[in-house]
């Protein structure tokens, strides 16, 4: 039998010019709310301007806030609660809910009826209303953040995980297995999620975007970070008042969170060739 | 006669993952006259479906027709606009596909799908196609010609359909039919059906057609000609007695020598029955769904099936789609729990479900799948698969792992470079050996090969069954070995099981399967294998009566 010349694997990824974009803002953002507290030209909490809604000028790169605060300054640290939150929030979405996806489609049976209709039920509550709920009954902390944000991204994140799994658990190497005799674990673990990984960190771009723009909007009402610190989503809200007259204090945090979900979503759809590939 | 087809240096490319491109068609050139048809013979990867398509100006996605031409009545359809292409295609070439199954639409009814053609190209009114779609029902020897058309495709049987996929063909009246392997998918009783009707509607009608499949048996039953394909490239040309009788080139040869029936010799000495056996299964019933109240499955796939096996021996089972086979495989194997029925292995009753049974009992009975590219991790290296069952059965250090995995690797005769790459650089038959050694890994006594050889090419499936011969010889195996191809069968089992509807109908032993064969069904089975004999369909005769019994038309 003939064999195939032995072709050595390439190293590293091709990215096109849009993901490479994507990945650059992204990245950006990643270190802006590592190094906020170093570069950030005002203490977050002074008023440094007897101006309110202060214009752009040399001074105030992005001008002030309702209360003559720096807005550069502010939108920097946001960004540690608006990504760090996310973060958090959506890996632990993610790895409860891959894990009781894989789960589920290995073992199958009743226990994946019960669990698939629990989490169903899990999401049909509506999340705003959801969080809402928490907030008010528990009071507004980042754990709480977290874990609320958790709580209603892991059924998506499990019902996604689940489809996969289901159709690699079809398939006959895991039927080897389990002819061998391998457990539960060893199936899940180097069977199923190498298979369902490419996907899998894929839904979890997106599932991020989805948490960013949520947390915005439970900041935006409020219920999120309290104030003196603030996140993104806050920093619009605080500063609604200044759309009247064109303030920069509104405009840029809305353009930071834009900025953020938009360039996750390019660098998700422009994935380089062999991530995705390795879905199929 | 005039030359309908004339193909003069036809090259094809195609664009490989990395953007390269690849000449997949290397100057081929042959004609076909009017009235005749030639068949396209390789094994997969030949190019023998790439260049049947070409006949209608089509490439797959990624692959362009980039030199020659393909004169088709004096139209050249590599240079054609795609406009005008598509007017001949339907009226003066027609297709029909592997998978007849896969090529009619389940909303609709038959008769819609069949006169389609006629409403695309306006060629007649939708009465006038009704009636001749009827016709054409008729010469197809289709059951309730008159009435069949009104039925969905899911009403009727597999080789009904592929007759009708022809019918849909034919109703444009085509100069040129594109047969593309289609009785692959049927079983070998249904073929006959299929086949007879093929050959007599293009007889009648002299129509050509070029008929692309990797079975020389059943080329060898309607083919005028042969064209022998190999990597692109024409390797013979010849009539088909020629190519049958005095294959010129030595792949040809090749070709014919993997069809030759081998029969097998076993190196277990024959003794009576004091052996005790090695595997002993016992009124086996099974099936799938969940269980009725009078205590079977909703459908039910064993219906009390016992089987014997001895040590150093081999156990053939055989039988059509549906019988049965591989459920008996699963169940044999602890993947499908029987409902009730004993396996006894080696003196010990075994648990039904794997879950179950020590791991002692699993090492020592392994399972081959069908598939090789499923059976196999994409995502693991070839390394890590055959690993994994040297550690989960035993504990061996890294060091003695490697080597016992180099020394597998050596047994299926792979090299050993192989354990860094993935299941997907490997070709279909490495992935079919690697799957081997993944059982041998587990040091068996039986492994049960579940139509291993189905999905390889004729060449390479014969280069498994002698590996699996020369693997017994050293390792002293028995086999328990499921197929629907009696001449694999035959090639390496003493004893064969005949399998219908969920029962054993015979257990007959493989150096007189012919003559032992009592019961009628068997006798079906074994005179629908169609010969290397170009006589051998029409001289066929078989009992009308049998045939109503037992084959699914």
């Amino acid at each position: 039998m003939a064999l195939t010349a032995f072709t050595p694997r390439k190293l590293g990824f091709r990215f096109n010019i849009v993901g490479m974009l994507g990945f650059a803002v992204i990245l950006l953002w990643a270190l802006v709310a590592i190094f906020a507290p170093l570069i950030i030209p005002y203490s977050i909490g002074d008023i440094v301007d007897f101006d309110y809604f202060g214009p752009i000028s040399a001074k105030f790169w992005l001008g002030t806030d309702y209360l003559g605060r720096d807005i550069l300054s502010r939108i920097l640290m946001g960004a540690r609660y608006t990504v760090g939150i996310s973060l958090a929030a959506v890996c632990v979405s993610c790895v409860s809910g891959v894990a009781l996806g894989m789960i589920a489609a290995v073992i199958g049976g009743w226990f994946d009826s019960v669990l698939s209709r629990f989490l169903d039920a899990l999401n049909s509550i509506p999340s705003k209303l959801f969080g809402l709920v928490v907030v008010a009954g528990v009071g507004s902390s980042i754990p709480v953040l977290i874990l609320t944000l958790a709580v209603i991204y892991t059924p998506g994140a499990y019902r996604f995980a689940r489809a996969l799994s289901v159709n690699i658990n079809t398939m006959d190497f895991i039927t080897v297995a389990r002819a061998r005799g391998e457990g539960t674990l060893y199936l899940i673990r180097s069977e199923i999620l190498p298979n369902i990984l490419a996907p899998v960190m894929a839904d979890l771009g997106l599932r991020f975007v989805f948490i960013v723009l949520l947390l915005s909007g439970l900041s935006f009402l409020g219920l999120g970070v309290q104030p003196p610190n603030a996140d993104w989503g806050a920093l619009v809200r605080e500063n609604i008042g200044g759309l009247p007259f064109g303030a920069p204090a509104v405009i840029f945090p809305s353009i930071a969170i834009a900025s953020l979900t938009i360039s996750v979503n390019l660098l998700i759809d422009n994935l380089p060739q062999k991530i995705r590939d390795r879905s199929n | 006669m005039a030359k309908l087809v004339e193909i003069r240096n036809l090259k094809v490319e195609a664009k490989t993952d990395s953007g390269r491109r690849v000449e997949i068609i290397r100057g081929v050139g042959f004609d076909i006259q009017e009235g005749e048809i030639v068949a396209l013979i390789g094994e997969s990867g030949s190019g023998k479906t790439t260049i049947a398509l070409t006949l209608m100006g089509y490439a797959r996605p990624g692959c362009r027709i980039s030199g020659g031409e393909v004169l088709l009545a004096g139209k050249d359809m590599a240079s054609l606009s795609e406009k005008t292409r598509a007017k001949i295609r339907g009226t003066e070439v027609a297709y029909i596909p592997q998978s007849a199954a896969a090529a009619f639409n389940p909303a609709q009814t038959i008769m819609e799908q069949v006169i389609e053609i006629t409403r695309i190209h306006d060629l007649m009114p939708v009465e006038d196609a009704k009636a001749r779609a009827v016709e054409l029902f008729k010469a197809l020897s289709l059951p309730n010609p008159e009435t069949i058309g009104a039925r969905y495709p899911h009403q009727v049987s597999g080789g009904q359909l592929q007759r009708l996929s022809a019918a849909m063909a034919l109703i444009g009246n085509p100069k040129l039919v594109i047969f593309d392997e289609p009785t692959t998918a049927l079983d070998v009783t249904t073929q006959i059906e299929v086949l007879k009707a093929f050959k007599s509607v293009m007889k009648t009608g002299s129509i050509a057609g070029v008929y692309v499949s990797h079975d020389l048996a059943v080329v060898a039953q309607v083919a005028d000609r042969i064209v022998v394909l190999k990597g692109g490239e024409i390797q013979e040309i010849g009539t088909t007695e020629q190519i049958l009788s005095s294959p010129s080139h030595p792949y040809t040869r090749e070709l014919l020598a993997a069809f030759e029936p081998k029969l097998y010799a076993s190196p277990a000495q024959a003794t009576a029955d004091k052996t005790p056996a090695l595997l002993e299964v016992t009124d086996i019933v099974a099936g799938y769904g969940p269980i009725q109240p009078n205590g079977l499955p909703t459908a039910v796939a064993l219906k009390s099936v016992s089987v014997r096996l001895e040590a150093g021996h081999n156990l053939g089972i055989i039988g059509e789609s549906g019988c049965g086979k591989s459920t008996l495989a699963r169940v044999i194997a602890g993947i499908l729990p029987p409902v009730s029925g004993d396996i006894v292995f080696d003196g010990k009753q075994l648990a039904a479900d794997a879950r179950y049974r020590r791991r002692e009992e699993l090492r020592r009975l392994q399972i081959v799948f069908q598939f090789a590219d499923t059976a196999l991790n994409p995502a693991k290296s070839i390394g890590d698969i055959l690993g994994r069952p040297l550690a989960f059965y035993g504990n061996p250090s890294a060091r003695q792992r490697e080597a016992r995995i180099e020394q597998l690797l050596d047994m299926v005769h792979l090299p050993a470079a192989i354990k860094h790459r993935r299941p997907a650089e490997l070709s279909g038959g490495q992935k079919q050996r690697v799957n081997l050694a993944r059982a041998l890994a587990a040091e068996p006594k039986i492994i049960l090969c579940d139509e291993i050889t189905s999905a390889l090419d004729t060449v390479v499936a014969a280069a498994i069954i002698d590996l699996l011969k020369e693997l017994q010889r050293e390792l002293g195996l028995s086999y328990v070995f499921i197929s629907h191809d009696l001449s694999t069968v035959q090639a390496i089992c003493d004893e064969i099981i005949v399998m219908y509807a969920g029962e054993k109908i015979e257990q007959l032993s493989s150096a007189d399967l012919a003559g032992g064969a009592k019961h009628p069904y068997s006798k079906l089975l074994f005179s629908s294998v169609p010969k290397l004999d170009t006589g051998w369909l029409d001289g066929l005769q078989q009992d009308d009566e049998l045939i109503r019994a037992f084959a699914s038309r």
